[in-house]
């Protein structure tokens, strides 16, 4: 099948095309180059005037498992405000807050979506996290896998494990869970949550490994560039949501020492202690501090008002916060020695003063961060807001003075804690292209995906240009995932199921000998049984995996 | 013979993966670790091997095309029993959405008073290796734990080793509410477990007190429904003064009007514990019957817990209302789908309405249902995933042996394209 897609004002960062017209040609899923004259085309999709982009990747969202299904268990009143019913093309669910499976791949797809990665695959919960997104149609997926607070890694740490050990268990853990990034959170804080700490600076000793968080960032930051996996370390930090955080932030900056680092959510890491209630916006000093350190990517986990749901593995601070549960109810667990979750249902509201000046933090940072290769645009779903109100943040990016009028609504005293309004910058469309596609595939270490050039899988998206960015953004003409059309006019017309990506670094044989005596001993299963074979993501018939290269290892 | 090691059983709820199996065909020996509840379920020989309607033996597709038929002409059919692994627990799901079905999981009436508890205010819970690495007082409520998993204590409480524990043997266990049936809780060094017994529906009564005693509240009673107030202040100040006290409990056992507030009560008291400097957690039991699958698979196919309706073509949740029982006394279904795949004595309910019956080979049936299907049981007749107690984990299921019958998923997919 040859299609063509003619004519399209296309934005194609990774090509370095910025809203040139072209015309583009798929077959096979993938973008060919254009054939000669004789070739019949099978299909042909007038896009005059249409804004062409790749599909957008979301390399930060709660998609799967455990505390994703706890979220949903604990809130049926919110899922029965968005019930979805079913099609002849598409099955049933919920929405709002933390879709069901389903649900979510048609929203995200609909939106003009065509990947998103879960962040927070506890190794031990990880065939979970791969069962739940393989019943999300349409999207690629793939998971970061959690490390940091499991014992095994602390004990490692304890007994003075050389660097190529921890390597070792790393590779070996991303191998066993089917993993594309590792990352970390709370590092250490989830683990000290159990030997009932309350708060772990970056600097503090875990009461019985005494390792602190700075030494896990260092050492599984070194790990994954020494295995040459592309994602950086991804860092949930130390203190999330505490007043005066943006201080340790700044710390976690200095101290990685030039290593690769993804802060993840760091508008929840950029909170200063001034003014009357004795909270204010870090946003401009962290976004100085990513300007000047090319190691650091961050993404920026904007919050907007509204019923939310927050899920995550930071038990220790999920429980601190279990006071603003709207509605009041919360679940903790510390699970398997391995890590834990908290998940506590939000309600931002606009007049209040926190949760007012957490928005203006996040967009502050979008705003003032100047490489747009090294911002990226979530809002940690569901704990920031629920996906589908991308639309509506990529307006108040592009949009200054829709941005302004939100900003004149919002609770008055944190208006004056805000450099918003005299902020000038409006992202272009390249620069979201950058943001929602070239840059989340690079950082990601996705091979041929996030572009529109010859060779990359057809991924794509079309939208008609409207000043009213929302209303574009929400609602594409087209969108093809792998060459097939799955989207029109912002309705799914068709389901497909992708890929999940993964990386296999690899890994010296004898560090399984110690890990069995360690499940052996500790463990509740065995070893071989908590390794996830090829066949338990692909023997349903729809599953696949595609591996990515790793950067060659000096 | 083949000996098949580090088999994982999908029946006991605890997710033991240390069991070898000696393969002589098809028929399975439990050689090592098993139990009661794992070896006789490992050792079922299969007898069905064909479908039947009416009686009659069929091939597997007219069986299927019965099936499709009988839900194709249903105005409410209920899928019961929901007792599989994940990709049987999918199909389920898919032919719910299409028929306009009820799916509810077998054991939902005992979990709901978890679920009811859960969806109000919540709870702070661990898992199976947090147990056995830092648990060092267990308070079990109103359940005999070894009756429930034989291994239990051998497997998580007196294991040899411990991260955090110096000495497993000196754990202390409570049992509040039902005495234990045997020995098990009994310590390595002959330490019995203490027990405060109580009848069932006092349960209530007392965990509200040791609730109250917990956040040092003045009970002017000597004692409560038998108990001393003494005793039950000494588990409260021994639940405050450990450093990883686990409160365990059975929603399957709590047998009495609105246990869910006794579940919550319990939930309510491990959350204050872990404000008064120390750590706590709750840890409920279940996972039999593949409940924890059915309600994690129903959980992120529907948003809802395995007791969910889809007749409206959207997932509509009523822990009462969709009871299969209920919907069959009051007349509100006109079809009814068993499920079974773990457990030939688990017959459906009985009921005169058109019935469809996918279920593990041997089911003996006092009605012969329209359509019978036996399937093979996930763990031993084919892979597939199954979730243990904790809710966190999922084990990987082995193929043991070649018993040539379909999967749950084999059959409730060739349904659902058959509606």
């Amino acid at each position: 099948m040859l299609i063509k897609l003619t004519g399209g004002t296309v934005y194609d960062p990774a090509s370095g095309i910025d809203g040139q017209v072209q015309t583009l040609y798929v077959q096979d899923g993938r973008f060919v180059k254009q054939p000669a004259a004789d070739v019949k085309i099978d299909k042909e999709y007038d896009l005059k005037g249409k804004v062409v982009m790749s599909g957008a990747i979301d390399m930060h969202t709660h998609i799967g498992g455990g505390k994703g299904n706890i979220a949903r268990m604990l809130i049926p009143e919110d899922h029965r405000k968005d019930p979805v019913h079913r099609s002849d093309i598409t099955r049933s669910g919920c929405g709002h807050a933390m879709p069901s499976s389903f649900t979510t791949g048609y929203r995200y797809a609909e939106m003009g979506y065509t990947a998103g990665f879960e962040p927070a695959v506890l190794p031990i919960n990880a065939r979970q996290a791969h069962m739940e997104m393989g019943d999300i149609p349409i999207l690629d997926k793939g998971g970061y896998v959690m490390l940091g607070s499991d014992d095994y890694l602390l004990r490692m740490l304890t007994a003075k494990k050389d660097q190529k050990a921890i390597n070792d268990y790393v590779a070996w853990t991303m191998n066993a869970a089917k993993a594309i990034g590792v990352k970390v959170v709370n590092p250490g804080g989830i683990n000290a949550f159990k030997f009932n700490q309350r708060k772990l600076e970056l600097d503090e000793q875990n009461a019985h490994y005494g390792v602190s968080p700075r030494e896990i960032l260092q050492v599984l930051a070194t790990a994954v560039k020494e295995l040459g996996v592309k994602h950086p370390l991804h860092v949930h930090g130390c203190n999330l949501g505490v007043p005066g955080n943006v201080e340790t932030t700044l710390d976690t900056i200095q101290g990685i020492g030039g290593l690769p680092m993804h802060l993840t959510h760091i508008q929840f890491h950029s909170y200063g202690t001034e003014g009357d209630f004795k909270f204010s916006s870090g946003g401009a000093a962290i976004a100085e501090a990513i300007n000047k350190n090319k190691n650091i990517t961050a993404d920026v986990g904007q919050i907007l008002f509204g019923q939310t749901i927050t899920a995550s593995g930071d038990n220790m601070r999920q429980h601190a916060n279990h006071g603003f549960a709207s509605p009041n109810k919360w679940v903790c667990m510390d699970i398997e020695c391995d890590a834990g979750c908290g998940v506590v249902p939000f309600k931002y509201r606009d007049q209040n003063f926190v949760n007012a000046l957490q928005w203006a933090i996040g967009l502050e940072i979008f705003l003032l961060v100047d490489d747009p290769w090294r911002v990226f645009l979530t809002t940690d779903h569901p704990n920031g807001a629920p996906f589908t109100t991308y639309p509506h943040l990529i307006r108040l990016l592009m949009d200054k003075s829709f941005r302004n009028d939100m900003l004149a609504t919002i609770h008055p005293e944190a208006q004056k804690m805000t450099t918003l309004a005299s902020i000038d910058r409006e992202y272009s469309l390249q620069e979201i292209a950058i943001l929602t596609r070239a840059g989340a595939a690079k950082l990601i270490g996705l091979d041929d995906r996030g572009s529109l050039g010859e060779g990359a899988w057809a991924d794509i998206t079309v939208y008609t240009d409207n000043t009213d960015r929302e209303k574009m953004f929400e609602k594409p003409d087209y969108v093809f995932k792998d060459g097939e059309l799955v989207v029109v006019d912002g309705k799914v017309v068709h389901t497909t199921w992708g890929t999940t990506h993964i990386v296999r670094p690899e890994w010296d044989i004898s560090v399984e000998q110690d890990l069995q005596k360690y499940f052996d001993r500790f463990m509740t299963m065995k070893v071989g049984n908590f390794k996830i074979s090829d066949d338990e993501i692909t023997e349903d018939g729809r599953g696949r995996l595609t591996t990515h290269t790793l950067n060659s290892i000096s | 013979m083949t000996e098949i090691t580090e088999v994982p059983s999908p029946f006991c709820g605890i997710g033991v993966d240390d069991l070898t199996i000696q393969v002589d065909g098809l028929s399975l020996k439990v050689s090592a670790n098993g139990c009661t509840v794992n070896t006789p379920a490992f050792e079922q020989a299969i007898t069905d091997t064909s479908a039947r309607v009416d009686g009659k033996k069929v091939s597997l597709d007219i069986a299927v095309a019965q099936a499709a038929e009988l839900l194709r002409a249903s105005n409410q059919p209920v899928i019961g029993g929901c007792a599989t692994d994940v990709n049987g627990m999918r199909g389920i799901m898919a032919v719910a959405d299409k028929a306009g079905a009820v799916v509810d999981n077998m054991n939902f009436t005992a979990a709901r008073r978890n679920f009811l508890a859960l969806q109000d205010t919540g709870w702070m819970n661990t898992t199976l290796a947090e147990i056995k690495n830092r648990c060092d007082y267990l308070l079990v409520v109103g359940v005999d734990l070894e009756g429930f998993a034989p291994r239990f204590f051998e497997r998580y409480l007196w294991n040899k080793e411990s991260m955090f524990l110096d000495d497993t043997s000196q754990r202390d266990v409570v049992y509040l509410g039902k005495a234990p049936s045997g020995g098990a809780s009994t310590s390595p060094a002959g330490v019995k477990a203490k027990v405060l017994e109580c009848a069932d529906a006092d349960l209530p009564e007392v965990m509200a007190v040791l609730r109250a005693l917990v956040k040092s509240k003045k009970i002017v009673a000597d004692s409560v429904c038998g108990i001393a107030v003494s005793d039950l202040q000494a588990v409260a100040e021994q639940l405050k003064a450990a450093k990883y006290g686990v409160v365990t409990w059975a929603a399957g056992a709590l047998y009495f009007d609105q246990a869910e507030l006794t579940v919550q009560m319990l939930s309510e008291m491990v959350k204050d514990i872990n404000t008064m400097n120390t750590r706590c957690s709750g840890f409920p039991l279940g996972g039999k019957e593949g409940d924890q699958t059915a309600n994690q698979v129903c959980g992120w196919i529907s948003a809802y817990p395995a007791r969910a309706r889809f007749s409206s073509g959207f997932p509509e949740y009523d822990p009462f209302l969709y009871d299969t029982n209920a919907m069959l006394a009051n007349g509100e279904a006109d079809v009814l789908v068993w499920v079974q795949a773990f457990n030939s004595a688990s017959v459906p309910p009985a009921s005169d309405l058109p019935t469809i019956v996918v279920a593990r080979s041997g089911m003996n049936f006092t009605k012969e249902p329209d359509v019978f299907i036996p399937v093979g049981t996930p763990g031993i007749d084919h892979v597939g995933h199954a979730y243990r107690l904790d809710n966190v984990v999922a084990i990987r299921l082995k193929k043991l042996r070649d018993s040539g019958l379909p999967s749950t998923a084999e059959v409730l997919n060739a349904i659902e394209h058959a509606l």
